[in-house]
């Protein structure tokens, strides 16, 4: 084990800022990729499905 | 198995198997991550000379790797589209470059944050990062062209050849950048040269890097299975899938 | 049905593209004063101090001068495409390829080989020694067609598409990184007294490749954007 406490491994030996600054944007880009392609899941379900109440072979 | 293979290359057959293979995909990339940043945080000792800022490289390096690996994949699915003028092809491309721009930015996003305490400055000219940043440039071309063109075949095609001849240039861009970064800087240190590894650093990192991969594959295989029903979505297995689901 | 001969068909592509290049001389002449006024600029930005001046020359001559063949490129093919003549140009007999190669050297007769002639005169408002000037029209030289055969492709790919402009410069301008580097590296050692025959060697090298790999991939995407 590296740390002595929580607060230590938050700290990061003076580089917090750096270290979760870098992983903190790596994580929020991971999420907002995830979250962006299941919007347009979702969206497109929603879309398919109204197509198909409309009536098949879609013409809008 | 030759002929299994060709069948998957359909989208009617790849989209179920995406599907079914998504789910194993994001595990594997979640417990490699986990693994591997355990290791890297709770194993991997401080280093003598960057202090606990070093631990960067864990999503440092990975992303680095992914972006330009993914670059190539692009690029082959690319050219394997252009010569077998499979439709699926094109697709996993598209598919893919918006995870590579992903991994580009963040690889210089925490290179930045890598460079300021280690360097002192927030942006360093070495060659990787500035060869990343032109790499950047090249995904952000190929989607821009591909929205920019209605005409979804003429758009894959003329994406595909872009991201061929991207292919082509980017190892002369990076000998080009390497040079130009080697004549005018004064000490010659860069971001991606470490002295010697402890293993146990080695280790984390590549975890990391294949945790990145499983991601990789399995956000591109969500991404494609969009795609595949937006462009397929005229078509009867489509209305299959649908009323099957409904 | 006479066929014309290949070497006859290209010097009417190269004549007809400078006819129409002549006709429309505004346009000509906007792309050499864009160069000219953008080099200027820059010690307006920056300060006279000759020393100053003299270390971002390299780089400001040759940044202007992509950014200025950049612009002129839109006009390679997209007057030929909204007319047809691209259409019928791409059915004739003779291959493509050259065709392309005719175009993109009359392309340059009239965009870049303007900026090769005048860059000597700009050089020495930036104090830059006779001997870098002298590198600086060489390397503008092997330098500026390679900037029009890469374009190429870049408009080729952009052709009637929205936005094509800026869009060509997202695309264009990393992969003029590689002569840039070694186009403003030579004016540079150069006026620091160092060999340029690596950097002039390169750039040729680059204009090789570019000759026999531009005209092919710029072809390739006129097909595309014809089917």
């Amino acid at each position: 084990m590296n740390w002595g406490s929580a607060q230590a491994f938050f700290a990061m030996g003076g580089y917090a800022l750096y270290v979760w600054g870098a992983y903190g944007v790596a994580a929020a880009c991971i999420l907002l990729e995830l979250w962006v392609l299941h919007r347009r899941h979702r969206t497109l379900k929603r879309d398919l499905s109204r197509r198909d109440a409309d009536g098949s072979s879609g013409q809008t | 198995m030759a002929l299994n293979v060709w069948k998957y290359a359909s989208p009617q057959t790849f989209y179920p198997l995406a599907g079914r293979l998504v789910p194993w995909f994001f595990t594997l990339a979640a417990v490699l991550a986990v693994v591997g940043l355990y290791i890297g945080f709770f194993v991997a000792p401080t280093d003598f000379q960057q202090g606990e800022s070093y631990r960067i490289i864990f999503i440092h390096v990975p992303a680095a790797w992914m972006s330009m690996f993914l670059y190539i994949v692009m690029a082959f699915w690319c050219a394997v589209g252009m010569v077998f003028n499979t439709r699926l092809s094109f697709m996993m491309a598209l598919a893919i470059a918006p995870t590579g721009a992903m991994f580009t930015f963040v690889a210089l996003w925490t290179g930045s944050l890598w460079g300021k305490p280690t360097w002192g400055t927030w942006w360093v000219w070495d060659a990787r990062l500035t060869s990343e940043l032109i790499l950047l440039f090249l995904y952000i071309g190929f989607m821009s062209l591909h929205a920019a063109i209605d005409d979804v075949r003429r758009a894959d095609r003329a994406a595909g050849l872009l991201a061929l001849v991207g292919a082509i240039n980017v190892p002369i861009i990076y000998f080009s950048v390497k040079w130009w970064n080697t004549l005018h800087q004064g000490a010659s240190v860069s971001l991606s040269r470490s002295p010697s590894m402890a293993s146990t650093m080695l280790t984390a990192m590549l975890l990391m890097s294949l945790a990145a991969w499983m991601y990789a594959i399995a956000v591109s295989f969500v991404r494609v299975r969009a795609i595949i029903l937006e462009r397929e979505s005229e078509s009867d297995w489509v209305h299959e899938l649908r009323s099957a689901a409904a | 049905m006479n066929t014309l001969g290949l070497a006859p068909a290209l010097a009417t592509v190269v004549r007809r593209d400078l006819i129409l290049a002549l006709r429309r001389r505004s346009d000509v002449l906007t792309t050499f004063f864009f160069f000219v006024i953008v080099v200027s600029l820059f010690p307006l930005g920056v300060g006279p101090e000759p020393a100053t001046l003299r270390t971002i020359a390299p780089g400001v001559v040759w940044v202007a001068a992509l950014l200025a063949s950049m612009l002129a490129l839109g006009r390679l093919f997209a007057s030929d495409f909204s007319d047809g003549t691209l259409e019928q140009l791409v059915l004739t007999p003779q291959p493509l390829v050259l065709l392309v190669v005719a175009k993109v050297f009359a392309h340059w007769l009239v965009t870049g080989l303007p900026l090769v002639l005048i860059a000597p005169a700009l050089g020495l408002q930036f104090d830059l020694p006779a001997p870098a000037l002298g590198v600086m029209t060489a390397a503008l030289l092997l330098g500026t067609p390679c900037l029009s055969l890469i374009g190429a492709i870049g408009a080729a790919l952009t052709l009637g598409v929205r936005g094509a402009d800026a869009l060509l410069a997202v695309l264009v301008l990393p992969l003029y990184i590689p002569v840039l580097i070694f186009g403003a590296g030579a004016v540079s050692a150069s006026a620091a007294g160092m060999a340029v025959t690596g950097h002039l060697s390169l750039l040729g090298a680059f204009l090789l490749i570019a000759l026999v790999l531009g005209p092919l991939a710029a072809a390739a995407a006129l097909r595309i954007a014809l089917e």
